[in-house]
């Protein structure tokens, strides 16, 4: 079975907040899950399948079913970190295909930027049933200095330079200047990026996404629902995801998921790397945009630091225009999830949606892809491609 | 310069506890399939590559080389954490202590030394052989 062409995104909404004091994350996941039907022209009673992961509060997917009161017959609560809601599009395709459901929703919120979450730097309170716990918890394993061994090794073994992946930054905010809901909306320089101060070796301040509260949501239907629906329709194309780990202590840093999550995406889509007019990369740190466009067959592995330089991801200046909205490195990463905007960018970019000033001409065909959990330890990947 | 990171206790499991109890003793122990004949990181009854539960444990050389590493700036104090490859073969996470943080060691010599930690058994770090 495939689930090429079973499928259309045909609504897609991103919350415009940025910091939600006032709200609870269950209201935040509401507000997204009306903003996408909305977006699709599609009621609340129309959905029969729901998907979430981890943000969501309660177990699986159950206690936001009930808080929405949505009567579904299919339910998904993969949870794969920030990556989720790409696979969710799959997973939601497939169930589609397979006639499980016909209306699928697919939310992400949280506020961690109100809850004065410490996301980076400080390391995550586990469950100590975890295998791995015990083994990293002592040694002070964090988001930022997990990646920032990804990128140490990269530099090491290819000559990746800290200013190679300030380009990655500098392109993000070229096009954050024009969003006016991004958290960054200046434009920086390579220069500024490396002289921000050193969080840990090798990445700096500007080398990190921002802290974001917010969400988002999407709509996925069978194409014969979508075919009497107003919006654009973008088609899910193709699929891949993955998983990596430490491979029984068998550790390579300088690759991710992605290596088999997309060229399975693209296999399925019958198209290749050159093709894509437009890439959502997920971007929690300059390095992991790197690991994953070398991955995803865009450059050769150990050329991602010459392939991001010189203002190659900017839209109308590059060769691959990537997260038009920002990104998570200058506009948001709510929930410190940044899937879900990888794919709502995407969604904007095939509909001709997109900021005049970032939008890519004839953007008839857009990749997204995500890498969830930490890149040097354990992380899902999930690709989409998706067509206009 | 040294590190006076305050560690917090490792939490063993029930198939784990031999090699902290060995750690109190300055044992470094790391487990071996007697089925494919490979040792992995981090240890457990069930071999990660073959599938067999013939694994044991076996004491290493504690002997290894640095393949990355990131200072954390933003702690007070300032510490290193790196994945080292044992000789032994499987590469594992820790912290190299009395180190120079602002030199190369990506590819360094490394040598074990266990590190006390808040209340519990001393955890397996590493510095410059």
């Amino acid at each position: 079975m495939t689930i090429k062409n079973q499928a259309y995104i045909v609504g897609a909404f991103e919350h415009p907040t940025r910091k939600a004091a006032d709200k609870s994350v269950a209201q935040l996941h509401a507000e997204v899950a009306i903003g996408a039907l909305t977006d699709a022209g599609l009621a609340k009673s129309d959905v029969d399948g729901y998907f979430c992961a981890g943000d969501a509060p309660g177990t699986g997917p159950l206690s936001m079913v009930d808080y929405l009161n949505l009567k579904v017959r299919h339910l998904d609560s993969t949870d794969i970190g920030g990556a989720s809601y790409l696979l969710h599009v799959a997973h939601a395709a497939e169930a589609i295909a397979a006639g499980r459901c016909n209306v699928a929703l697919i939310t992400l919120a949280g506020r961690p930027r109100s809850e004065g979450v410490a996301t980076g730097t400080a390391p995550r309170v586990r469950n100590p049933n975890e295998p791995d716990v015990q083994w990293e918890s002592p040694f002070g394993l964090t988001v930022v200095n997990g990646y920032a061994m990804a990128a140490m090794r990269h530099m090491y073994q290819f000559g990746t330079t800290s200013e190679q992946l300030a380009w990655i930054k500098v392109a993000a905010s070229h096009h954050a200047q024009h969003n006016p809901r991004a958290m960054l909306r200046n434009v920086v320089t390579v220069a500024d990026v490396v002289n921000s101060p050193m969080v840990a070796d090798p990445l700096h301040r500007l080398d990190c996404c921002v802290i974001s509260d917010g969400g988002g949501a999407l709509v996925v239907v069978r194409p014969e629902i979508a075919k009497i629906l107003k919006r654009p329709r973008v088609k899910v194309r193709g699929a891949g995801e993955a998983s990596k780990h430490q491979q029984g202590g068998d550790i390579d840093l300088t690759y991710s998921g992605a290596v088999i999550s997309g060229p399975a995406a693209f296999a399925e889509a019958g198209v290749k790397p050159s093709d894509i007019k437009y890439a959502s990369i997920y971007d929690s740190f300059t390095i992991t945009v790197l690991i994953q466009i070398e991955d995803l067959g865009f450059c050769a592995k150990g050329q991602g630091g010459r392939f991001v330089s010189d203002g190659n991801l900017i839209a109308g200046v590059g060769r691959l225009p990537f997260n038009t909205d920002g990104g998570g490195l200058c506009n948001n990463h709510p929930a410190n999830r940044g899937g879900m905007t990888k794919v709502i960018e995407a969604v904007r970019q095939l509909r001709s949606e997109a900021h005049p000033a970032v939008q890519v001409k004839n953007c008839d065909l857009a990749l997204a892809h995500g890498t969830g959990g930490m890149l040097s330890t354990r992380h899902g990947s999930a690709t989409l491609i998706l067509e206009r | 310069m040294a590190t006076t990171r305050s560690i917090p206790a490792p939490h063993p499991h029930p198939d784990t506890q031999a090699f902290w109890d060995a750690a109190v003793n300055g044992k470094f122990l790391i487990r071996r399939c007697d089925a494919c004949g490979k040792t992995h990181w981090y240890p457990r009854p069930i071999c990660p590559f073959c599938a067999s539960p013939a694994t044991q444990w076996v004491e290493a050389s504690g002997r290894g080389t640095v393949y990355s590493y990131s200072v954390n700036r933003h702690a007070d104090p300032v510490y290193i954490i790196a994945y080292v490859t044992l000789a032994e073969g499987p590469t594992m996470l820790t912290n190299l202590v009395d180190c120079n943080p602002d030199e190369p060691l990506i590819g360094r010599a490394v040598k074990l030394v266990f590190t006390p930690t808040d209340g519990g058994p001393p955890v397996p770090t590493f510095t410059l052989a």
